[in-house]
């Protein structure tokens, strides 16, 4: 089986970020492969050890992007692609398009897995235009995945406890989210080994993709922390009774 | 005026609370409200409706047959249902279902999309979010042939405006191409209070230290008509279910009330509840840095705080 992950790379979820310019920001933060993507790399990793194949990592993003297609790498996958843009934040129609024509040209995928958004723009709908390019079944925010005989199966957490189990044909994409696997953190000849895996080079314009662009960003604001805390004190009783009519009289979030 | 179509979500023959935020955000300044609903009937769903603004409700069904397993189909149908009553404009919660059949929606029809939305301006076309976790926000401008937006459970008070409701239903001629079907839904913790639209939360961490005393946040909660969370260290301890996780890898919570117990107060769990309008957190450490990020803090062990708490709200 030929398999893809989509990988994105983004600010670490620990970085501070500055907004510069109205709608970009500070970039020279630590990147990082995105959080809900390690569990997509770990399923593909699993399903190819199984039914035998590759796994193949796609990136869209800056050249500086192969730190991450390389992360990736190491956590599972054979080879990679970076597709090189000059633009931390794709629109969604557009990055779909791309990876749609990318994969195709590389010769079409078995299954597609990727996160289930990115932790920077948390768009949550890659997947779902990237299925429909491609004409494949798609289902997201999955903590459970099983294939067997060209069918596969998935779990997701819908709320409140409940999971739906959906059956869906194969190839079809599979958004994963925390739950699906535990993360395995590459050791140390994992990395090595990544940096001599195969990463074919293109440059996203070369991909003459036409994309409406129907997600654009116009504006990105800091959001100041709450400061200024009411600390109640006194013993245990006079805090959680002050507690209590605060909330009810000042907040008013108590009846 | 434009007139907005809201897609409701429905538990049995009521409307969840939590579409109320949404009807009220769709209203704007003054729109006609159409709501569409995909299970049951039009009729059922007047009462509730029809406070919030909704003149007319439409119970949405496909000429393919039951499309209750089929989330293509219920997309497919719910943009033929577009078409007919010449909307353009859908909100809806941005709930699991929400998020997914909207998201269906603007793949199959190339159209703009915003999800898990905390604003939304219909006549400019823009909706708001979060970005990086919600350490910032953005603002986005939807094109495309629909103006699609799932809004985050809570983020928009509800304000009434009531009015004269009608109901009809629409049978979409739409297909389904088979490859999709949901093949049953588990309840692992049936009972619970879905978590994103709760009114308040309270959320036990790190020192909660077992499943069993998780009971004393239960208590809690259950005095104000909430439910539990859990930090993704408590989670991972194996204290809580992975549904009770908030957080930029669990849920994304937004109510009223946020009490934090045993929490340091980390940028991923904030990445989850930042948007609660008020935040309170109980820690044993003064310099912990929740106490820097939240509206009202108390330093004390919360195995003394929590159980004390619950006692004076049910005073
Ligand atoms: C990619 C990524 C995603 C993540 N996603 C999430 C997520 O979704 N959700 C999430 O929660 N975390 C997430 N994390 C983890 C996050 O970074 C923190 O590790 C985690 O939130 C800390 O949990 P905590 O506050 O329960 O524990 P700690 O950070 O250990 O804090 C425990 C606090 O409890 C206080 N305390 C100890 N004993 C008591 C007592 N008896 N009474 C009162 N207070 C006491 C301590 O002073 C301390 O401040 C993520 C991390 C990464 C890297």
């Amino acid at each position: 089986m030929r398999v893809y992950v989509c990988v994105k790379h983004v600010p670490d979820t620990a970085a501070n970020i500055k907004v510069v310019g109205g709608s970009g920001f500070d970039e020279s933060v630590k990147f990082i492969v995105n959080p809900y993507d390690e569990y997509a790399i770990g399923e593909a990793s699993q399903l190819v050890k199984k039914e035998g194949g590759e796994v193949v990592i796609v990136t869209l993003g800056k050249a500086s992007a192969m730190t991450t297609v390389r992360a990736a790498l190491a956590i599972g996958g054979d080879r990679g692609i970076l597709i090189k843009t000059d633009k931390q934040f794709v629109e969604s129609d557009e990055t779909a398009l791309i990876l749609k024509k990318a994969i195709e040209d590389d010769g079409g995928a078995d299954m597609i897995f990727a996160g289930k958004q990115a932790a920077d723009s948390e768009g949550m709908q890659t997947c779902y235009r990237l299925a429909a390019n491609l004409g494949m079944p798609v289902a997201t925010e999955v903590v459970g995945f099983s294939y067997a005989g060209g069918k596969v199966v998935v779990e997701r957490e819908i709320g409140g406890g409940e999971r739906e189990v959906i059956e869906m044909t194969a190839p079809c994409v599979v958004g994963a989210t925390k739950g699906l696997n535990e993360v395995r953190y590459p050791k140390l000849p994992d990395i090595m080994k990544a940096k001599k895996k195969p990463v074919n080079e293109i440059d996203a314009g070369s991909l003459k993709v036409d994309a409406a662009g129907l997600v654009e960003l116009v504006a990105l604001e800091q959001v100041p922390e709450r400061s200024n805390a009411k600390m109640l004190e006194g013993s245990v009783t006079e805090a959680v009774d002050t507690l209590v009519k605060l909330l009810r009289d000042e907040a008013k979030v108590l009846e | 005026m434009a007139r907005i179509g809201v897609l409701i979500e429905t538990n049995e023959n009521s409307v969840k609370p939590a579409n109320f935020g949404v009807l009220t955000a769709a209203r704007g300044a003054g729109n006609e409200i159409c709501a569409f609903v995909l299970e049951g009937d039009a009729t059922a769903f007047q009462d509730d409706l029809k406070t919030y603004g909704v003149s007319k409700v439409i119970a949405v069904g496909s000429n393919d047959g039951d499309f209750s397993k089929k989330p293509d189909l219920q997309a497919a149908s719910l943009v033929a249902a577009m078409k007919n009553f010449e909307i353009t404009a859908l909100l809806a919660l941005s709930s699991s279902r929400g998020k997914d059949l909207l998201a269906r929606m603007a793949a199959a029809t190339n159209s703009g999309l915003g999800l898990d939305c905390i604003g939304v301006d219909l006549e400019a076309g823009t909706c708001v979010k979060t970005y990086f976790a919600g350490k910032t926000e953005a603002t986005l401008k939807l094109s495309g042939d629909l103006f699609l937006c799932a809004i985050r459970p809570n983020a928009i008070e509800e304000t009434e405006a009531p009015c004269d409701i009608a109901a009809e239903a629409f049978t979409a001629d739409a297909a389904d191409d088979g490859k999709l079907v949901i093949k049953e839904v588990k309840t692992s913790d049936s009972g619970k209070v879905d978590l994103s639209e709760a009114n308040v939360i309270v959320t036990g961490g790190r020192p909660i230290g077992s499943k069993d005393n998780f009971s004393i946040l239960e208590e809690c909660a259950n005095a104000m008509g909430g439910a539990v969370g859990a930090s993704r260290v408590a989670v991972d301890s194996g204290f809580a279910s992975h549904a009770m996780q908030v957080g930029q890898t669990g849920k994304i919570v937004s109510p009223k009330l946020y009490i934090g117990c045993g929490l340091s107060g980390s940028v991923q769990h904030f990445a989850g509840m930042k948007t609660s309008k008020v935040i309170v957190a109980i820690n044993n450490d003064k310099d912990a840095p929740i106490f820097t990020k939240c509206d009202y803090g108390i330093v004390g062990d919360l195995f003394e705080v929590v159980p004390a708490l619950t006692a004076a709200l049910k005073k």
